[in-house]
């Protein structure tokens, strides 16, 4: 490979790096279950991630029979619907989004669309997936302790999250923390992973200008949560030396129950910058996947190139540095200096700019295209609406004056459910509908996939749209039992309750969706190699799903970038990356 | 893979200098940072994430400090040392940290004899490293001792702010951390060195991949990440 002269006037210059031996896996254990396969990694990923989120889907469940219904079931306490919400919390945005994007997504996505054999290191890989898999142990164990898992909210501040008056103050927070810890430990070498294998594992003619946006999606936010999580994982350890060893890094003197406590001297609003210089960075690190995917999504399904593609790329790389200077509009009622306030409220607000950009682009992308209304279709559809709807809510959260009377209200959690919840899993599951035929070979069923996309979308509207209004009206957020008060009208409690029964309906129809999921594994039509007629590496694989090493003798070439659908005078209206531009011109005859 | 440090592709045209070089680079196929392996990229990129886990700790550490309302022991009390009748204050920590910089010294050696193919001198250097870290944690073991026997805990001391002792212990610990698990890997790459591994390109146990002599210096940038922040956290910690 290296002997090849270097021509200046070729498609693409001659490869620079000679191929790399892969592990081949010698028996049934290492080809599936301590496998150094990306794509079998990917789907434990996957399979993990879900099984726990649905653990945290039946928790929101519960909290909403709560909250509907409040005083009718009696094994819903006070204490228990605290730990249904910060293990529903804590569940979705990190142990379902995070390694669902990254671990999953990222692992399946990232080797096939950069035309690379596996990630660069396998085997840091494989254990990337076993030390996740022991931190949703550890989370999933808290419920069988003593005491249950921790209440303290997903946000843990202390001093409350370590002080007894909270649920699971004995092994609850603990293993949370642990938990914390190991999954931060197991995502860094995933993530490690992720990046070099874009930035030097590409395949010949794949430039960085090249990639599929899912790419630059998954790459930029593996990269910020490289530097994000450390911030999680140092402010994990000194909480679990507080309440392990006593130490006062958050506890500030405290009087409880009449007693003096031990601590003294700690911050408790250090932890605040602390975890939210990780999670607000974690925002975007479950949208910007979500941002790259659902690009893709609408390019395919409109059959029509993205619309300002360096516009798009750029505008990824620049929310996702502008998303750590931000952190402290999560804090504008902690006490903090006005002048802050200011100044995260401003960079709050320019990120309005280069999301807007993304959104104009989708719209445009859309514009005159040749929509075809499939399942993946529908719900990028769907998440763009869900997504203005919850980005235009930030711009009045991000200012300080409307954030403080709407802070700790239903308006907020209406916010970032429709922005950070809703919308990325319409991305999700509009992803898992586009790409289940490259990995099992088969199509999901059509008509369950509408049926399952209307009865999420609409429920979702109808679930968080109303909460908006309960916010306004001053009903706060973790409350058990927000009870009878004089600024709390009778159709509140009447709204909470159709919320619930909203709720529940959307539950059923993922039921659904799992049927469906394992039904088509077995029933599905057959999908052939590249069902959607789509241009990026993955569809072109030989075989379907991609076998061991992906591209069987001879890695891909790679001549133009993702987005060439409908091109005037080609055969077919989509060229694939990997066609070479002979082989187009000799179809289009004359064209130059 | 092994080679991929060394190889340039075959009569490629040359490349601008400066940042249009860079901007080539980040622009062309294949790769972003050329004649730079997998390995290499990958340990850079812990590194920087390793640094923003310490600067976490130094931050929260120069927080509380900067907070408490009680006094802040005096380094250079706590730290001092009485030999041959004599008080001298940071002594302990003054002659760890000339181990620790000598050790960064012996690691750059081993990395120069490792691309000489030399395979005794590197497996030596390499050693002599792993000891002179050794020498570190077994010193910052004894001042550990020392000060747990003068009464310092983690969540008191006798001279002032609790968080004097916290940080001590957390930042130190994880610190030491550091260098015990890059004093565990400098032994095991000395002997694959010592034993030719990457002479004979054995393959590796875990990852059944080719060892080369690239390792060491993949070795080396974790060990001279570990100094770095040593002299950070000297200056933050003793010398403030």
């Amino acid at each position: 490979m290296v002997d090849v002269p270097y021509d200046r006037i070729a498609d693409v210059p001659p490869a620079e790096v000679p191929e790399v031996e892969l592990y081949h896996p010698k028996s049934w254990w290492t080809q599936y279950v301590f496998s150094q396969d990306a794509k079998v990694i990917a789907i434990q990923y996957s399979l993990t991630a879900s099984a726990i989120g649905l653990v945290a889907l039946v928790l929101s469940w519960l909290m909403r029979l709560q909250l509907g219904f409040p005083g009718t079931f009696s094994f819903i306490d006070a204490n228990q619907y605290l730990q249904f919400i910060t293990m529903h919390g804590m569940i979705m945005v990190i142990y379902l989004l995070t390694a669902l994007f990254l671990g999953g997504f990222g692992n399946y996505l990232i080797p096939l669309m950069v035309g690379a054999r596996d990630m660069v290191f396998p085997y840091v890989n494989m254990l990337s997936y076993w030390v996740y898999l022991l931190a949703v142990v550890v989370l999933a164990s808290t419920f069988f302790v003593p005491g249950g898992p921790t209440g303290a909210g997903w946000t843990l501040y202390p001093p409350q999250a370590i002080l007894s008056g909270t649920p699971g103050q004995d092994w609850g927070i603990v293993l949370m923390l642990a938990s914390l810890i190991l999954f931060i430990i197991g995502f860094t070498m995933g993530g490690l992973n992720y990046v070099v294998t874009v930035l030097q594992a590409r395949t010949r003619g794949m430039t960085l200008m090249r990639l599929p946006l899912t790419v630059w999606g998954i790459f930029t936010a593996t990269v910020m949560a490289l530097l994000a999580f450390p911030a999680l994982f140092v402010a994990s350890v000194m909480m679990l030396f507080d309440r392990l060893l006593g130490t006062s890094f958050f506890m500030p003197a405290l009087v409880e129950m009449g007693q003096q406590m031990k601590y003294g001297g700690g911050s408790p609003i250090l932890f605040q910058h602390l975890f939210w210089f990780f999670g607000h960075p974690e925002v975007y690190i479950v949208a910007l996947p979500a941002f790259g995917i659902v690009s893709d999504l609408i390019s395919t399904h409109a059959r029509k190139n993205i619309f300002g593609y360096r516009m798009m790329v750029w505008a990824i790389v620049g929310i996702g540095a502008l998303s750590f200077v931000v952190w402290a509009h999560h804090m504008y009622v902690s006490g903090m200096h006005p002048h802050f306030g200011f100044f995260f409220a401003t960079t709050t607000l320019i990120i309005a700019i280069p999301t807007a950009i993304k959104v104009y682009n989708w719209v445009l992308t859309l514009w005159r295209g040749d929509i075809h209304l499939t399942v993946p279709m529908l719900f990028a559809l769907g998440f763009i609406i869900t997504f203005v709807n919850g980005g235009l809510t930030g711009l009045f959260l991000g200012n300080v004056v409307v954030d403080v009377p709407l802070s700790d209200t239903m308006f907020v959690v209406a916010h970032f459910h429709m922005v950070m919840g809703v919308a990325p899993i319409m991305v999700v599951l509009g992803a898992i509908y586009h790409w289940y035929p490259k990995v099992t070979g088969r199509m999901l069923n059509d008509v369950l996939g509408k049926f399952h996309f209307w009865v999420t979308f609409l429920g979702a509207y109808l679930i968080f749209f109303p909460m908006h209004y309960l916010g306004l009206l001053g009903i706060p957020r973790r409350y058990h039992d927000i009870g009878e008060a004089a600024f709390i009208p009778s159709s509140a409690h009447t709204l909470n309750a159709f919320i619930t029964v909203v709720a529940l309906t959307v539950g059923v129809a993922q039921m659904v969706f799992l049927f469906n999921l394992v039904w088509s594994l077995f029933k599905g039509r057959p999908s052939g190699g590249n069902p959607w007629r789509a241009t990026t590496l993955e569809w072109q694989t030989p075989e379907t799903p991609p076998g061991h090493g992906n591209w069987g003798k001879e890695l891909p070439v790679v001549y133009r970038w993702a987005y060439d659908y409908s091109v005037p005078g080609a055969a077919q209206d989509f060229i694939p990356q990997n066609q070479p531009p002979k082989a187009t011109r000799a179809v289009q005859g004359a064209a130059p | 893979m092994a080679e991929t440090a060394l190889t340039t592709p075959g009569e490629s045209p040359a490349r601008a200098a400066g940042w249009q070089g860079i901007a080539a680079d980040w622009s062309s196929d294949q790769r972003a940072f050329k004649n730079v392996s997998w390995g290499k990229a990958m340990m850079w990129i812990f590194l920087l994430s390793d640094t923003f886990i310490f600067s976490c700790f130094l931050l929260s550490y120069m927080t509380a400090r900067m907070s408490t309302t009680v006094p802040w022991p005096n380094p250079s009390e706590v730290f001092a040392l009485s030999i041959g009748g004599k008080h001298i204050p940071l002594i302990l920590i003054a002659i760890m940290t000339f181990i620790l910089i000598s050790s960064s010294g012996t690691m750059a050696m081993a990395v120069n004899f490792g691309y000489r193919r030399d395979r005794v001198k590197t497996a030596i250097l390499m050693l002599v490293t792993a000891a002179f870290g050794a020498t570190f944690v077994g010193m910052q073991a004894f001042e550990w001792t020392k000060l747990i026997m003068e009464g310092v805990r983690p969540w008191e001391n006798p001279w002032g702010a609790a968080q004097f002792g916290s940080s001590f212990f957390m930042i130190t610990g994880f610190h030491g951390t550091h260098v015990t698990i890059g004093v565990i890997f400098l032994i095991a790459i000395a002997r694959k060195v010592w034993r030719g591994d990457f002479d004979v390109e054995r393959r590796g146990f875990f990852t059944s991949r080719k060892g080369y002599y690239e390792i060491v210096e993949i070795m080396g940038l974790y060990w001279h990440f570990v100094d770095l922040v040593w002299v950070f956290i000297f200056a933050f910690f003793y010398l403030w």
